[in-house]
C-alpha cells in the first residue's frame, strides 16, 4: 500500500496503463465515450444553444392600413429580427397567434395611425409580447423599441421642422465583435464536456474493476495504490486531451470561433484541468464501487456544478452572492475563464494566472483523493 | 505478543479476529502452518474460511490479534509480505476482456518478473494450464477449469514461497478439480507453502492438515486421519423408500446423534455403541411406516467427521 516512502514503480504503472489501453480498445461503449460523444455533443449544443434572438415571430394587426402603417411594418421587416408570420384580422386572433407561439410579438396599429402622425398628434401603437421566455422576451421589445425609434426619427425629418441631429453613440465591441453568443458558449463547452467525459469514462473504469473483483486481485500483488491510479490516468488523459483538441477545432472550424491564444498553453492548462477532473472521478468510483452509483454521484457532483455553476452558459457574474462563492471551488468555472481568454481574448497565463493556479490545486486535490480512496485494504 | 518469527513457519496467527458490527466472521483463531505443507480451511458457506484468508493475504485489516507471514508482521510489513504469496480470490479475477498472453503479461509486469524469467514463467505458466497454442484467445472465452488453471499461474507468475487459494474449485468440473489438486501438489512439492479454503469436504484429503471452521470459530485442527478418528461414534447408513420422512422420524428418536442425507442414502450417526444399533434404526422407521431395505454400519469418513464437527459446534 502506497506508503510514502514507496518508491514508485515505472514497471507496474506501465503495466496498469497497457493494461487499461488494451480494455479501452476492446469496449465499444468507452470508445463512443471517449471520442464520439464529445464531437456529438459540441455539435449538438453548438447548434442548439444560442442566445440570439432573431427571426421573431411577429403578426401585425393593421386597423389603420395607410401608407404610414404599411411603412412601419415595412420597418419591422427590414431590420432582419422579425419575421412576419401574419397579418391577423381581429383581437382574437392576434391573441390566438400568441397562445400557439406562432407569434411571438403583436403589433397592433390603430385606426387613427396615419392620421395622428399627419397631424403631429402623438400616435399610440400596441406590442403584446409573449413573456413566457422572458429573456426573449425582453430582447424582440428592445428590438421593437429601436425600430419604432428609426420610423419616428424618418417621420420627424420628412415633415416637420428640421430634426435635430440625434446623439450618435459609437460603440465598440471588444473579443466577440458580433456578439455571437455562439463564440461565448463553444470554449466554455469544451469544459463542461470534459467534466461529463471524466466522470463517466472513470466509473466505468473504476467501478467496473470493483464490481468484477479484479480490484481484489491487483490489491493482493505489490502495485502501489498511486501506480494503479497513475497507471489508469494516463491513458484517460491522452483521451482528454485529444478530445479537447477536436472540440476546439470543431469550435474553429465549424462554429468560426476564433483562436486567438497560445495552443501549447491550451494543452498544458487543459492536462491540468483533466488530471483533477478524471482525479474526482476515479475518487467517486473507489468510494461508491458501482458503475451505476458513480455515473449518478458524478454528475450530481461534478457535471451538474460544471454545467450551472461555470459560467458556460448562464452567467456567474449576475447570480446572487451565494451561488457566485459556491462557483469559486467549481473547477469548470476557472477553466471556462480560461478557455474564453484563450479562444476569444488571446490572453496567457499573466492574465489567467489566478484561474490556472484554481486548476492546479483542484489537480492536486482530485489525484490526492483518488489515490487516497484506493485503500488496498478493505474495511 | 510480537516476537521473531521462527524460520520453519510460514504463516502463523494469534487470536485473530474479524468483526464487522456486531457480526464476528472470524473469532480469535490461532493456528500455524508449516513451510512446504499444504494446509485446508475447511467448512460451510459463511463459516470465516474466506475472511480468515483475506486477513492473510493483507486484503482485509485484522480486528485484533497478530500474524506473521513470510516471516513478515501482518500489521506492519504488507508490502513485504505482498511480494512473497501469491493469492487467488474466490471470484475468478483475471481480466476477461484480457488475452491469457495479456493476463499473463500484466501480472508479470506487477510482480517485476521480466527478462529471460519471464519468457521461462510464460512458457510454465501456458503448458501447465493447458493453453500452449490458445495465448491469443480472450479469458472470458475459456471454459472455467482453464481460466482457474490461468489464475492460478497468473498467482504464482513471481515463484512465491507461500500461496493463498480461496475456494479455487468451487463450481469446477470433477476432472479439472482433480487436475488442480494435482497442480497444488506439484508446487508443494517444489517446496510452496500452499494454504486452499474449500466447501467441498473430499477435498480435505488433498491436504496434510485441516482446519475446520464453523460460524468463525477453528473448532478442529488436525491431519485427515486424525479426524476421521475423532469422530468415535457409530455410524450407520440407511437405504429406505422416503429419505427425508425418515430423516424427520430419525431426528426425533432419543438416541440418534445425528441423520444426513448421502446421496440417497442416510448416514445416522448414535449416541453410543450398542449391538443393537442397526436393528434399533430398522425398528424405529418401520414404526413410522417406511419401508427399509439396508442398515449396515460403516467405517465414517471424512465428510461424515466434519459434518459432525460442524453440527456439534452448531449445537
Amino acid at each position: 500500500m502506497g506508503r510514502p516512502g514507496v518508491r514508485l514503480s515505472p514497471a507496474r504503472l506501465l503495466a496498469v496503463a497497457r493494461k487499461e489501453v488494451i480494455q479501452l480498445r476492446r469496449d465499444p461503449r468507452s470508445l463512443i465515450m471517449a471520442f464520439v460523444l464529445p464531437v456529438l455533443l459540441v455539435l449538438l449544443f453548438g447548434y442548439a444553444i444560442s442566445f440570439d434572438v432573431d427571426r421573431i415571430g411577429l403578426a401585425v394587426l393593421d386597423r389603420d392600413n395607410g401608407a404610414s402603417s404599411r411603412a412601419l411594418v415595412d420597418g419591422f421587416r427590414r431590420s432582419g429580427y422579425f419575421d412576419l408570420v401574419d397579418r391577423p384580422a381581429s383581437p382574437g386572433a392576434a391573441e390566438r397567434l400568441l397562445e400557439r407561439g406562432s407569434a411571438r410579438l403583436v403589433l397592433v396599429i390603430p385606426p387613427d395611425f396615419g392620421a395622428s402622425l399627419g397631424a403631429g398628434r402623438p400616435a399610440p401603437l400596441q406590442a403584446l409580447v409573449d413573456g413566457s421566455d422572458a429573456n426573449g422576451a425582453g430582447i424582440a421589445l428592445a428590438y421593437a423599441e429601436a425600430v419604432v425609434a428609426d420610423f419616428a426619427r424618418r417621420a420627424a425629418g420628412r415633415g416637420g421642422p428640421a430634426a435635430k441631429p440625434p446623439l450618435r453613440p459609437e460603440i465598440r465591441v471588444w473579443y466577440n465583435e458580433r456578439l455571437d453568443s455562439r463564440r461565448m458558449i463553444v470554449p466554455g463547452l469544451i469544459a463542461v464536456l470534459m467534466m461529463i467525459i471524466a466522470a463517466m469514462l472513470t466509473s466505468l473504469t473504476i467501478a467496473r474493476e470493483w464490481e468484477r473483483g479484479t480490484m481484489e486481485q491487483l490489491a493482493a500483488t505489490p502495485v502501489a495504490r498511486a501506480e494503479v491510479v497513475l497507471g489508469k490516468l494516463l491513458p484517460y488523459l491522452a483521451i482528454g486531451l485529444i478530445d479537447v483538441f477536436s472540440t476546439a477545432a470543431i469550435g474553429r472550424v465549424v462554429f468560426e470561433v476564433p483562436y486567438r491564444g497560445d495552443v501549447l498553453l491550451l494543452g498544458a492548462i487543459s492536462f491540468v484541468f483533466l488530471v483533477g477532473a478524471f482525479g474526482l472521478g476515479m475518487f467517486i468510483s473507489a468510494v461508491v464501487k458501482s458503475q451505476l452509483l458513480a455515473t449518478q454521484v458524478s454528475m450530481l457532483v461534478s457535471y451538474l456544478p460544471g454545467f450551472l455553476l461555470s459560467g458556460f452558459a448562464f452567467d456567474v457574474a449576475t447570480m446572487p452572492l451565494p451561488l457566485r462563492a459556491l462557483s469559486a471551488v467549481v473547477p469548470a468555472r476557472h477553466y471556462v475563464t480560461i478557455l474564453r481568454g484563450l479562444f476569444l481574448k488571446g490572453v496567457g497565463l499573466e492574465a489567467l494566472w489566478p484561474e490556472a493556479l484554481a486548476l492546479l490545486v483542484f489537480a492536486g486535490l482530485g489525484l490526492g483523493l483518488a489515490v487516497r480512496a484506493f485503500r488496498k485494504e478493505t474495511g | 505478543m510480537r516476537e521473531a518469527p521462527r524460520p520453519e513457519v510460514a504463516v502463523e496467527v494469534r487470536e485473530l479476529t474479524r468483526r464487522f458490527g456486531d457480526f464476528t466472521a472470524v473469532d480469535r483463531l490461532t493456528l500455524e502452518v508449516r513451510r512446504g505443507e499444504v494446509f485446508g480451511f475447511l467448512g460451510p458457506n459463511g463459516a470465516g474460511k474466506t475472511t480468515a484468508i483475506k486477513m492473510l493475504t493483507g486484503l482485509l485489516r485484522p480486528s485484533s490479534g497478530d500474524g506473521w507471514v513470510a516471516g513478515h508482521d501482518l500489521g506492519r510489513e504488507l508490502d513485504a509480505i505482498r511480494r512473497r504469496i501469491g493469492y487467488m480470490s474466490q471470484l475468478f479475477s483475471l481480466y476477461p476482456d484480457l488475452t491469457v498472453a495479456e493476463n499473463i503479461a500484466l501480472f508479470a509486469g506487477l510482480y517485476g518478473v521480466t527478462g529471460p524469467r519471464l519468457a521461462e514463467r510464460r512458457a510454465w505458466v501456458l503448458r501447465m494450464a493447458g493453453l500452449e497454442g490458445r495465448e491469443r484467445r480472450l479469458t472470458a472465452e475459456l471454459p472455467l477449469g482453464w481460466k482457474q488453471r490461468l489464475a492460478l499461474g497468473c498467482a504464482v507468475l513471481h515463484q512465491p514461497p507461500i500461496l493463498f487459494l480461496d475456494e479455487p474449485t468451487s463450481g469446477v468440473d470433477p476432472i479439472s478439480r482433480r487436475r488442480f489438486w494435482d497442480l497444488i501438489h506439484e508446487m508443494a512439492g517444489a517446496g510452496t507453502t500452499v494454504v486452499v479454503s474449500t466447501h467441498y469436504m473430499e477435498e480435505a484429503e488433498y491436504c496434510e492438515r485441516v482446519g475446520v471452521m464453523s460460524r468463525g470459530r477453528l473448532v478442529a485442527l488436525d491431519t485427515p486421519a486424525g479426524l476421521r478418528r475423532g469422530l468415535g461414534r457409530p455410524l450407520y447408513e440407511v437405504e429406505t423408500d422416503d429419505v427425508l420422512g425418515a430423516i424427520e422420524s430419525l431426528r426425533a428418536t432419543v438416541g440418534v446423534v445425528d441423520a444426513a442425507l448421502y446421496g440417497r442414502r442416510l448416514h445416522v450417526t448414535l449416541a453410543g455403541d450398542g449391538p443393537h444399533g442397526a436393528a434399533s434404526i430398522r425398528r424405529t422407521l418401520e414404526a413410522a411406516g417406511r419401508r427399509v431395505s439396508r442398515v449396515e454400519r460403516i467405517t465414517p469418513s471424512l465428510e461424515d467427521a466434519i459434518v459432525a464437527l460442524v453440527r456439534a459446534h452448531e449445537g
